[in-house]
């Protein structure tokens, strides 16, 4: 981390910025009262795929398919609230669910794909997105879309069908839900037998076999939680400001990556998936007031994000990795 | 007519980056490191191709620079998966995310403009009989890497050190070295991946131009199974389910539709072929 930001500091210096007063920017923008809902709003969904990549991750499976998952999950959720016949509020839930539903069941295929056609789910679950993605831009441009508009953007969601946001700011209570997913997963995590099994199989997933763990099942319960994770960021961004789905909006800043980026710092650990997806969040504001305030490209904060990880990638050494290396040796 | 030589014409030019990249990540493999890096060491490509070829003039320096580059870039994984011994998957995704972020960031800090740079006096790569030199360079990197893995001692070598790493090094064949090679092999090959996508199928930059096409190269090298001319096929494949789309395109189907199918066709192929490997294995009694 704290090579990172030396070597930031580098390219701040390349570009003829002073790094401090940059790095301040990055700090008062993103944290300040202009910036700190802007940061919040940015938390919700960050932390949203973070967890859904997190908890796979766990048990070192790896979900690529976040943007296919989560556009999936938008566009069910538009729908959704676009032609419920039940009241406001009940029909945000519906969306919602609807969002996770559409999530999951994506996930999971991706998953089948790994149990029984053999493609690894790296690709399977990558591979996939990029389907899904085209879908709900074709949608979003053709049938759905809000007639008159020279946007590709559905209609706007009716009256009442949004969640409640705090005070005037764009925080809604999509993070207290991303916020109680991040809960229920440090319990499971810690407390669970589910938690120690997922744990172990990231360990030692041969271990974990032998010890009674039935693999397949696994993978396809942790792909549909992390895709109904994913669907959910994706509600969650429909039923907020500007409360439709606009093609390209969930896609284009990157929560996908930025959250595996999270998770990947964490290890996939509850608390430090907190911790990292909200740094990052902060990186993201803040570039932009850094942008704003000392004209060095935005950019540069996702260049920072990847360094992170350069770093930490070569030191990291997965258990499971480090055991195998063992009995090689023996 | 649907199929004639204009499809297979420009079935052959989407196939070209694809294969080059494809054919690095096949030599790494070969040698034990799996490599889905590739997509970010093209799109380190893309950038230093057209960027050298706009500040010297000449498209050749830009391939040769676009090569280095990509070669210098493949090192973090050489260092980071061989040396230090870190997780080759996450380098690799880190990889990818990084020359994102840096072609974005240096496009904005040289060019000063931010999507894509697009200048008509931007030199491309010449045309012989409707390729770049680069497509026909691709075809002769197959046929070299296929004689060198099945026939040549270094081929043997490196195949030895991605099997069995332990077993080369007591015969006097060190595992780092081949494995740096294999890594800095497949690094030249996206670099020129890379400029062929830049200045031979466009004559522009743009971010993440690369798409996912080093995804569908890791792709082809499963497919393939990491033999050069399997990799070809597999390539193919991709090329031609472009080609189609772009076509469709041209008959009224909607650009999702057609940006869509080279993935579709891509993982149908995948199931088709592993489905068919695993009814082989089954018979033979041997559960997963």
């Amino acid at each position: 981390m704290l090579a990172g930001v030396l070597i930031g500091a580098l390219f701040l210096v390349g570009t003829g910025a002073d790094p401090i007063t940059a790095y301040e920017a990055v700090l008062t923008g993103a944290l300040g009262a202009d910036g700190i809902g802007s940061t919040l709003t940015t938390t919700t969904s960050v932390l949203g795929m973070a967890l859904a990549l997190a908890i796979p991750l766990r048990a070192r499976l790896i979900n690529l398919g976040g943007d296919g998952q989560m556009v999936l999950g938008g566009i069910t959720a538009a729908v959704t609230g676009l032609h419920s016949p039940l009241p406001a509020p009940l029909t945000v839930v519906l969306a919602l669910l609807a969002g996770m539903a559409a999530g999951a069941a994506y996930a999971a295929l991706a998953a089948l794909c790994e149990n029984h056609l053999g493609v690894p789910l790296l690709v399977s679950s990558l591979l996939l997105s990029y389907p899904a993605v085209s879908l709900a831009s074709y949608l979003a441009r053709y049938p759905l879309k809000e007639p008159g508009s020279s946007l590709p953007q559905t209609r706007a969601m009716p009256d009442g069908v949004e969640l409640p946001a705090f005070g005037d700011s764009t925080v809604t209570v999509g993070l207290v839900l991303v916020a109680l997913a991040a809960a229920a997963y440090w319990f499971t995590d810690r407390r669970t037998a589910v938690g120690y099994e997922i744990r172990m199989t990231g360990l030692n997933a041969r271990f974990s076999a032998y010890a009674g763990v039935e693999r397949r099942g696994l993978t396809l319960k942790l792909m549909s939680v992390s895709g109904a994770l994913a669907g959910l960021v994706g509600a969650i961004g429909v039923l907020s400001f500007p409360y439709r789905f606009v093609d390209g909006s969930l896609t284009a800043p990157g929560y996908t990556w930025t959250g595996l980026t999270a998770a990947l710092l964490a290890t996939a650990a509850p608390i430090g998936t907190v911790v990292s997806a909200f740094f990052f969040a902060v990186l993201q504001v803040g570039g932009l007031a850094m942008e704003r305030t000392t004209e060095v490209p935005r950019e540069l904060t996702q260049v920072l994000q990847a360094i992170v990880i350069v770093f930490l990638a070569a030191r990291l050494r997965f258990p499971g990795r480090w055991f195998n290396r063992r009995k090689e040796a023996v | 007519m649907f199929f004639d030589s204009d499809l297979l014409m420009s079935a052959l030019r989407a196939l070209t980056p694809i294969l080059l990249a494809a054919l690095g990540g096949a030599i790494c493999e070969r040698a034990g490191v799996f490599n889905i890096g590739l997509e970010g060491m093209m799109l380190m490509g893309c950038f230093t191709a057209v960027a050298t070829s706009w500040f010297t003039g000449s498209p050749w320096l830009g391939v040769l620079a676009a090569a280095l580059a990509a070669a210098a870039y493949s090192l973090i994984l050489a260092v980071g998966a061989v040396t230090l011994r870190g997780d080759a998957v996450v380098l690799g995704v880190a990889m990818n995310l990084l020359a994102v972020g840096l072609t974005g960031f240096l496009l904005r800090t040289v060019f000063g403009v931010q999507g894509t740079f697009d200048d008509p006096s931007l030199a491309g790569l010449p045309l012989i009989g409707g390729f770049t030199p680069l497509t026909y360079l691709s075809w002769a990197a197959v046929a070299v890497a296929a004689v060198l893995l099945s026939r040549h001692v270094w081929g043997l070598r490196l195949r030895g050190v991605g099997e069995a790493p332990d077993a080369a090094a007591t015969l006097g064949v060190s595992p780092v070295k081949y494995k740096y090679g294999a890594i800095l092999v497949s690094g030249v090959l996206c670099g020129l991946a890379g400029a062929q996508l830049a200045l031979g199928n466009v004559t522009l930059f743009s971010e993440n131009m690369t798409a996912g096409r080093g995804w569908i190269a890791v792709v082809a090298v499963m497919l393939g199974r990491a033999a050069p001319v399997g990799v070809l096929l597999a390539a193919l494949l991709f090329g031609l389910a472009e080609a189609a789309g772009f076509r469709l395109q041209g008959l009224g189907l909607p650009q999702q539709a057609t940006d869509a199918a080279p993935y579709v066709v891509t993982l149908g192929a995948l199931f088709l072929t592993t489905a068919r490997r695993r009814r082989r294995i089954r018979p033979s009694g041997a559960a997963s």
